[in-house]
């Protein structure tokens, strides 16, 4: 194994590259040294952070390479990271789609570009080191530190309406935070212990858990977001830059997801299992009425970020099932999501930036200029609607196979909703790709270009991959998700 | 003999009385530079005066053990007032000279009020501890008022004078009437013949809400705020500043000795009180501000939402939350001054900066320091990883050791609203669209440029060794 501290590096070399590019002089016109600095040190994470894959130990269902040291004298607070089969796509898709983000920023952000550049780079950091923390207040801290740079990002860089949709954001997810803070003096008050690995014993009577699951899920509902939380999404993503709805979407979402599996099905077992109908119900309604909402909208990115929380619905559905299948599919609908909405953001991305608008009215025949393009666009796409063969097929796949388990008629809900993922996103791909052009503007619109191209090849390829070769990441992840299925089934059995 | 005399003058707040007649003297007899003179004096001053406190001994207390007491809680808090003024004097030396208020008396009126809070903090006795909320409140009147030619500096002068003599006087009836009903003015005497009984008497319920009434005028807790966005609004910057630092720290001090010394064991009596006080404050403060365009007055009801939290923590009435306030009272502190030290260099059109609105597109002409400003305001709204964060946490975790869980559930929605106001400077900072360039300058001489990095340091880097701080407050005993 590796002898120094790995997970460490990789949460602070981003945050050590902001650091060197707060002394960059900035250059007017282009920017372009501190374009570069931030580009290397993100490549340079995500580097590291494939040598955490590789070295990944299959057999070991706990936390590896795991750092441990004391911070607070007074309670047992302690930095302590590691990475486990949960954890560790999560970290991947957190440094695998930064530096793609800095790449398609590198044109069109045009104001601010060295502000920009650090509030992406901390925005990393506090991604990836709240991914891999191992104490629930280090989590919390960078839970809470998302925000920032966050709202920046959309105050700053957005559209018209940025300043509300800002505004926002940080409130609906600070309000869900700060109840979660609660719940976790509460959890150190019941057991002097702030180590998620300790707390995943049910160490909590029965009343304490129905009351730490209600603020967790105040916190992770809102930041997934379940129906009917999820209005926050929609501004968010219409008003951030491109690159600003591709973490929003690829991977701040994924903090809700990834905090129910560690919190309420880890740490309370049997509050869980009380509020499975509840969640079930809130996900069937999520993905039918969004994919309904999605079906009627008139702009681009609000219509994926509708999709968004339906694709989210099957995640928790997924999750809260708590069998094999379930979870599994749920881990992988999250990274399949990760991917092909982040790409789909940057495929919006790509005709916004030649022709500022992004109503679906306003596009058509596309593919008579950019046969590139709609390729591409074609491949996440499908991998959106969970064609066999894409990534997106088989997380939908084994949540259904899950849901068989559990009650048909959350099977009959979800389908339903796969169905009408299908109905929205090949309804908008022939509005803007098929038929002939119309409207004269599109006249001479160019196919992407090499810049897009390194952007989007790697995204279609790991898509692909996903769906071909599963295994390649359900291996990691199967004894951590067992662990977490045999604990919360003692705990119920008890 | 000889030695005794040594003894006393070294008792910290007979060494800063003595000091602050030289520094009046010194003052009055400088022909050139009176004011810069003195306040590099008071400065000095107030320096010796912490080593002072730092190694004071108990045993120089002896004689007066009736009037004052001695603890770690009250040098820690002795220390921390001193701190506060020292850095408020030197940041706002520049913005007297600024605004051509050059009256040395200024320097001399910190002192004497840095004096009234140490012996406010110490004292034991109800006299003493009138005397010293007198000493300190009547300098700060005049301080208020010192503008002379300002109407509203008048205005908040008088103002802040009418309501606090009035609360002095209702403190005092709260006084007279304890004094009447247990026969001691002296802390522990007033413990010694509560422990007797289970209850308290009429008398003494009607003598504590006095009592309560008159400290949460000083410490301007909510429905007794009133007097606060005024007289911050009124007073020169500086003045202001000092108001927002300093004051505070005393106030907080005596409102805990006084609840957790002679009232110990009638926890539910006055916790009903704080309590009350603790959420009206937080929710008003983080609800009205949101309506201020004015800086000051937006910074006086942070500062009434602030004090809803530390009540919190006297509600929790536990070491956990002696440890809390302190910590909060120190993060306090720090933010105010560092948002003070940036506001009294800040220039809009060769005015000092008033109003919110005036910081539109200052991240563009400064970008560190609205940088620095959106930090310390982050951390007043409790994000982590800033200080503001671990004060609110403390607070929250005395709080819950307590079980007081819907008063801990009611803070963090305050929380929550009082994020919007303070994201809306940032909003104006970074957001709107700037005006014309060169109409903000930022002018901050080499001193409280050091004040200001250290204290931004101190915000930032918290997080990276808190066991300091932490293993000082925990050490704490009131």
């Amino acid at each position: 194994m590796i002898d120094w501290p790995l997970v460490s590096v990789i949460i602070f070399l981003p945050l050590i590259g902001a650091l060197i590019i707060l002394f960059i002089k900035e250059d007017e016109v282009t920017s372009i040294n501190i374009k570069w600095a931030a580009l290397l040190a993100t490549l340079g994470t995500f580097i590291l952070s494939l040598i955490l894959w590789l070295q990944f130990d299959y057999s070991n269902p706990s936390y590896q390479y795991e750092e441990k040291f004391r911070w607070f004298d007074d309670f047992n607070f302690f930095y302590h990271v590691g990475v486990d089969g949960i954890s560790l796509f999560m970290i991947l898709l957190s440094t695998f789609l930064t530096p793609l983000c800095i790449l398609a920023s590198w044109n069109n952000i045009k104001k601010r570009v060295k502000e920009y550049m650090l509030s992406f780079l901390f925005l990393e950091t506090v991604m990836i080191g709240m991914f891999a923390s191992i104490d629930i207040l280090l989590f919390y801290i960078f839970f809470e530190a998302v925000l920032i740079p966050m709202y920046l990002i959309i105050g700053i860089w957005g559209g018209n309406r940025r300043i509300y949709a800002s505004f926002k954001f940080f409130l609906y997810t600070l309000f869900g935070s700060v109840l979660m803070l609660i719940a976790i003096i509460v959890m150190y008050r019941n057991t002097s212990s702030m180590s998620i690995e300790f707390l995943q014993g049910n160490y909590f009577s029965y009343n304490t858990q129905l009351f730490l699951w209600l603020a967790f899920f105040a916190s992770f509902a809102v930041k997934i977001p379940m129906w009917p939380f999820h209005t926050w999404l929609p501004d968010a993503h219409v008003e951030a830059p491109t690159a600003g709805s591709v973490i929003l979407a690829g991977v701040l979402l994924k903090m809700g997801g990834y905090g129910f599996i560690r919190f309420s099905l880890g740490m309370l077992p049997e509050a869980t299992e009380f509020f499975i109908p509840l969640i079930m119900t809130l996900s069937i309604v999520a993905i039918v009425y969004t994919s309904l909402v999605a079906l009627a909208q008139t702009d681009i990115k609000k219509l994926i970020a509708y999709s968004s929380v339906a694709h989210m619905g099957i995640v928790t559905i997924g999750i809260f099932l708590v069998n094999q299948q379930g979870l599994e599919g749920a881990m992988m609908q999250m990274i399949s999501h990760g991917l092909v909405s982040a790409a789909l953001f940057l495929c919006v991305g790509v005709i916004y930036d030649r022709m500022h608008t992004r109503e679906i009215e306003f596009y058509g025949g596309l593919v008579q200029r950019m046969p590139l393009y709609a390729t591409v666009f074609m491949i996440f796409m499908l991998g959106s609607v969970g064609l066999p063969g894409t990534s997106g097929f088989i997380g939908e796949f084994l949540v259904i196979v899950g849901a068989f388990k559990f009650s048909s008629y959350v099977v009959i809900g979800a389908a339903f909703g796969i169905i009408l993922s299908a109905v929205y996103m090949l309804y908008l791909y022939k509005r803007i790709i098929f038929g002939t052009i119309t409207n004269n503007k599109l006249a001479d619109i160019l196919d992407i270009n090499t810049r897009e191209k390194i952007i989007l090849i790697p995204l279609a390829i790991s898509v692909i991959l996903l769906g071909i070769f599963p295994n390649l990441f359900l291996d990691p992840m199967r004894l951590s998700l067992e662990l977490i299925i045999t604990n919360y089934e003692i705990a119920n059995a008890k | 003999m000889l030695n005794n005399i040594y003894n006393i003058f070294f008792i910290p707040e007979i060494f800063l009385a003595c000091s602050s007649f030289v520094c009046l003297l010194f003052g009055l007899f400088l022909k050139k530079n009176a004011f810069r003179q003195t306040s590099n004096l008071a400065v000095f001053v107030l320096l010796l005066t912490i080593l002072l406190v730092y190694f004071d001994s108990e045993s120089n207390f002896a004689n007066y053990k009736s009037l004052f007491s001695h603890s770690s809680f009250i040098n820690f808090f002795k220390i921390l007032a001193l701190l506060g003024s020292i850095a408020s004097i030197i940041i706002s030396k520049d913005y007297f000279l600024g605004i051509k208020l050059k009256n040395f008396e200024i320097p001399v009126l910190f002192l004497f009020s840095t004096l009234g809070m140490m012996l406010m903090i110490a004292s034991n006795n109800l006299m003493s501890m009138y005397l010293a909320i007198e000493l300190q409140s009547l300098s700060l009147y005049v301080a208020a008022a010192i503008k002379r030619d300002s109407i509203s500096s008048a205005e908040s002068g008088v103002k802040y004078f009418i309501l606090g003599a009035l609360s002095s006087g209702i403190l005092l009836y709260g006084f007279s009437l304890i004094y009447g009903f247990t026969g001691s003015m002296n802390f522990d005497d007033i413990s010694f013949y509560l422990s007797k009984y289970d209850n308290l008497n009429l008398g003494l319920i009607f003598g504590l809400v006095f009592v309560m009434v008159g400290l949460a005028f000083k410490v301007s807790a909510v429905p007794f705020h009133m007097w606060t966005p005024d007289v911050y609004e009124g007073a020169p910057n500086s003045i202001t500043g000092f108001f927002a630092i300093v004051p505070k720290i005393a106030a907080v001090a005596l409102i805990y000795r006084f609840c957790l010394v002679p009232f110990e064991n009638f926890y539910l009596e006055w916790s009903q009180i704080i309590l009350f006080l603790s959420i009206a404050s937080m929710f008003l403060g983080a609800i009205a501000a949101i309506a201020q365009s004015n800086i000051k007055r937006l910074l006086a009801y942070s500062s009434i939402g602030h004090i809803g939290y530390i009540l919190i923590a006297l509600v929790a009435a536990n070491d956990d939350g002696i440890k809390a306030a302190s910590i909060y009272m120190f993060s306090y502190m720090i933010m105010n001054v560092a948002i003070f030290a940036i506001l009294l260099s800040l220039k809009v059109k060769n005015e000092y900066l008033i109003n919110i609105s005036d910081l539109k597109g200052l991240s563009k002409s400064n970008p560190i320091i609205s940088l620095s400003i959106s930090i310390i305001m982050l951390s007043m709204a409790g994000i982590p990883p800033f200080i503001g964060f671990f004060g609110k946490f403390y607070v929250f975790i005395a709080a819950i050791q307590q079980e007081l869980y819907v008063l801990s559930v009611l803070g963090v929605l305050a929380s929550v609203i009082s994020a919007f106001y303070y994201l809306r400077i940032i909003k104006i900072m970074y957001f709107d669209e700037s005006q014309s360039e060169g109409i903000i300058n930022f002018q901050i001489s080499f001193q409280s440029k050091i004040i200001l990095s250290l204290s931004l340091f101190l915000i930032i880097c918290f997080i990276f060794y808190p066991s300091l701080l932490i293993n000082i407050s925990a050490s704490l005993t009131i």
